[in-house]
């Protein structure tokens, strides 16, 4: 019943996305051609996720203000135009109507999760306008139910899988542990998909899973089923999952005594999963993220002073991937030299070791990024840069 | 020795689920309301602990007897306010009104101070001594007796002061107890008062062992506890405990064996089967009911 009525809801915003953008498509040519390009912001700036969209805002009007104050893309100053999806996946779908139909933008940089970035798909589709989600990192945002590529959206983050597979290797080349524990949340698709991954690039790796538990997200209690994986004494534990739950997981690992190096990927990424696990017990676990801000790289560094400069605090990795999604558009329009979606998509579908702060940037025949990830380390309670991984 | 672990894990949140089932089996011992707004005053309870440490610096001790003062109160108000008007009318619209409190309160936090979880801070030292091969913290060992010695006292107060009598008295009967010269709206006040600072006292601690709480923590455990009444005998002092302390140490099994995705289900499973074979509880006499 439920799917029905978000079908036909979906159904007819993109039939009205479709007359809408018929009727305009007359002055297409005189707004396309002024002296601005028009770039759309469809981000979570309140709501469920409000957190992941402002940062993304923050770091995307920083590397406007940069590049218009540097004369803009091709001589000409990008308009930004932000648009508040309130975190929900209706109001991401009209929030890309009105970019696309009202504002008539030449791309739409958005949303900051996956499910809000799906809801605009066919609107960027129809339209033959590029969509470039910041941090939305499920394969559905830019390969199709039925596994076709869709044409016009790409993301800057990298996927669910590749983390896992990351991990994999990070758990077996550089900490080189042989037995090893998964406890993955099995309610959401983003553990799952990383727990999988794990598995398999982990035993490739002649590896061995010696448990494989599971909890459901908005549990408090671990202990019975840390006390069984103890018992089965592996040498490192992947736990894939969102910080609510793993802050707890970690600190009640540490009270039975368990000492070995945990694993998570970026659902751990909050300063909240400190106050949760305590920063004696984090230490000797491990992340992956998009980015540090102490990554010793170049364009990193010098991201992180312009921001901390700007807003008084340092960047996470919503505020980098927003940033870096801003650049790849302009790299994009700058080689296709035309404001037209096709040439910029396709210039984008081009896109070769594109140097981002948060690494070198290349996309795939999935539009998934080739990129590397940046692995920390929870030292008394602070991120460390550790290492950084490429694919 | 993983086994010994384990029990010391199904007590530990046990004892927290008899101490939130001991304030619903009180309440519905005297007026047969099955308080749904109980696992919201356990909330509120965490809450006030976690303020008064927090804000005024008080150690765990202090902030859980604010906590447990704050709550009585608050239970008595909640009563006055939601229930007593309804001390006659049908059992549904009492129901109804406690479901309605309940989300009322749980909002009603979440419009105050908004719905993101909270980090309890560590108010003990995280020590722990192993014992006969098991991790025991020092927090789990306080916790366990700061929850035996509140159920002691509490039967202490229900046996021997003269509130425990009235309550006992306006349990069994209350137009007989009316007759005999008792205060009932007093007794239910204190039966309220009694409840809800239980339940305070398992906001604290569920707190500092559990470490987060948010507006809506009190769902869960308020439906567990309603369970563990349930199967020690709705409206038995002792029932509730026991109900408590089983009900967590079967849950800790169940994902000890194994089945950690079933551990709520465990529950619900226990409600169903004790209500088809023994609808009275563990410690229930079977009694027709009064027509």
């Amino acid at each position: 019943m439920k799917t029905k009525k978000f079908a036909s809801l979906f159904l007819a915003t993109s039939l009205l996305a479709g007359i809408l953008a018929g009727c305009s498509s007359g002055d297409e040519g005189s707004s396309k051609g002024g002296d601005t390009i028009k770039i759309g912001a469809n981000l979570e700036l309140s709501g469920a996720v409000a957190s992941y969209g402002s940062s993304e805002a923050e770091a995307i009007d920083l590397a406007v203000e940069e590049i218009n104050a540097a004369g803009g893309i091709n001589g000409k100053k990008i308009e930004l135009i932000k648009v508040d999806n309130k975190s929900d996946a209706a109001e991401a779908t009209s929030a890309a109507i009105k970019l696309t139909s009202q504002d008539k933008v030449t791309a739409i940089i958005g949303a900051a999760t996956s499910g809000n970035s799906v809801a605009q798909v066919q609107i960027a589709t129809d339209n033959k306008t590029p969509m470039i989600s910041p941090s939305g990192t499920s394969t559905t945002v830019t390969v199709g139910e039925d596994g076709k590529v869709n044409p016009f959206t790409f993301r800057t983050a990298f996927i669910d899988p590749f983390q896992g597979t990351v991990a994999a290797n990070f758990a077996a080349n550089t900490l080189k542990v042989k037995n090893v524990a998964v406890f993955a949340d099995n309610a959401s698709d983003y553990a799952k998909g990383l727990a999988s991954s794990f598995i398999k690039d982990f035993e490739a790796a002649g590896g061995k899973i010696v448990a494989k538990e599971s909890y459901v997200a908005k549990d408090t209690d671990f202990r019975s089923t840390l006390t069984r994986i103890k018992a089965a004494n592996p040498d490192f534990i992947f736990i894939p999952g969102y910080y609510e739950e793993v802050g707890l997981i970690v600190k009640q690992a540490r009270e039975l005594g368990i000492t070995v190096p945990l694993m998570g990927a970026d659902g751990w990424d909050s300063p909240t999963i400190v106050d949760l696990a305590g920063a004696a017990a984090l230490n000797n676990t491990y992340i992956i993220t998009a980015y540090s801000s102490e990554d010793p790289d170049g364009l990193a560094k010098s991201f992180a002073e312009k921001f901390k400069a700007k807003y008084g605090k340092d960047p996470n990795s919503f505020s980098a991937l927003g940033y870096d999604t801003v650049y790849l558009l302009k790299d994009a329009i700058e080689r296709a030299d035309s404001l037209d979606g096709t040439k910029i998509r396709d210039a984008i579908e081009a896109t070769d070791n594109l140097e981002l702060v948060t690494g070198l940037y290349s996309v795939d025949e999935n539009h998934h990024p080739i990129k590397s990830a940046t692995i920390i380390e929870f030292v008394d309670g602070n991120q460390v840069f550790k290492t950084k991984v490429n694919p | 020795m993983e086994w010994i672990q384990q029990l010391i894990n199904g007590i530990s949140l046990g004892s927290i689920y008899a101490l939130i089932a001991l304030g619903y089996t009180m309440v519905y011992g005297i007026i047969k309301l099955i308080n749904f707004a109980h696992g919201d005053v356990f909330m509120v309870g965490s809450f006030i602990g976690f303020y008064s440490i927090t804000v005024f610096g008080l150690g765990f001790f202090p902030a859980l007897i604010l906590s447990m003062a704050a709550c009585a109160l608050f239970g008595v108000i909640i009563e006055r306010i939601a229930y007593k008007r309804l001390r006659n009318a049908t059992r549904i619209a009492a129901l109804i009104t406690a479901i309605g409190v309940s989300l009322f309160i749980e909002y009603g936090v979440i419009y105050i101070r908004g719905a993101q979880p909270e980090a309890y801070p560590d108010v003990f030292s995280n020590r722990s001594f192993e014992f006969l091969g098991a991790h025991i913290s020092i927090q789990s060992i306080l916790i366990l007796s700061v929850s035996v010695v509140l159920m002691i006292l509490l039967q202490f107060i229900v046996h021997k002061t003269k509130t425990g009598k009235a309550m006992r008295a306006v349990s069994h009967d209350t137009e007989a107890a009316k007759l005999m010269g008792i205060n009932v709206d007093n007794t239910i006040s204190a039966t309220f008062a009694i409840g809800s600072a239980l339940a305070g006292a398992a906001g604290v601690i569920f707190g500092v062992y559990y470490t987060k709480i948010d507006p809506l923590m009190g769902v869960i455990p308020g439906v567990k506890a309603f369970v563990a009444a349930v199967l020690g005998g709705i409206g038995i002092i002792p029932g509730a405990m026991v109900g408590g302390l089983v009900l967590g140490v079967v849950e800790t099994f169940v994902s000890a064996l194994g089945f950690s995705l079933w551990r709520d289900a465990a529950a619900f499973v226990i409600l169903i089967l004790i209500l088809i074979f023994r609808p009275s509880g563990i410690f229930g006499k079977n009694t027709r009911e009064k027509v």
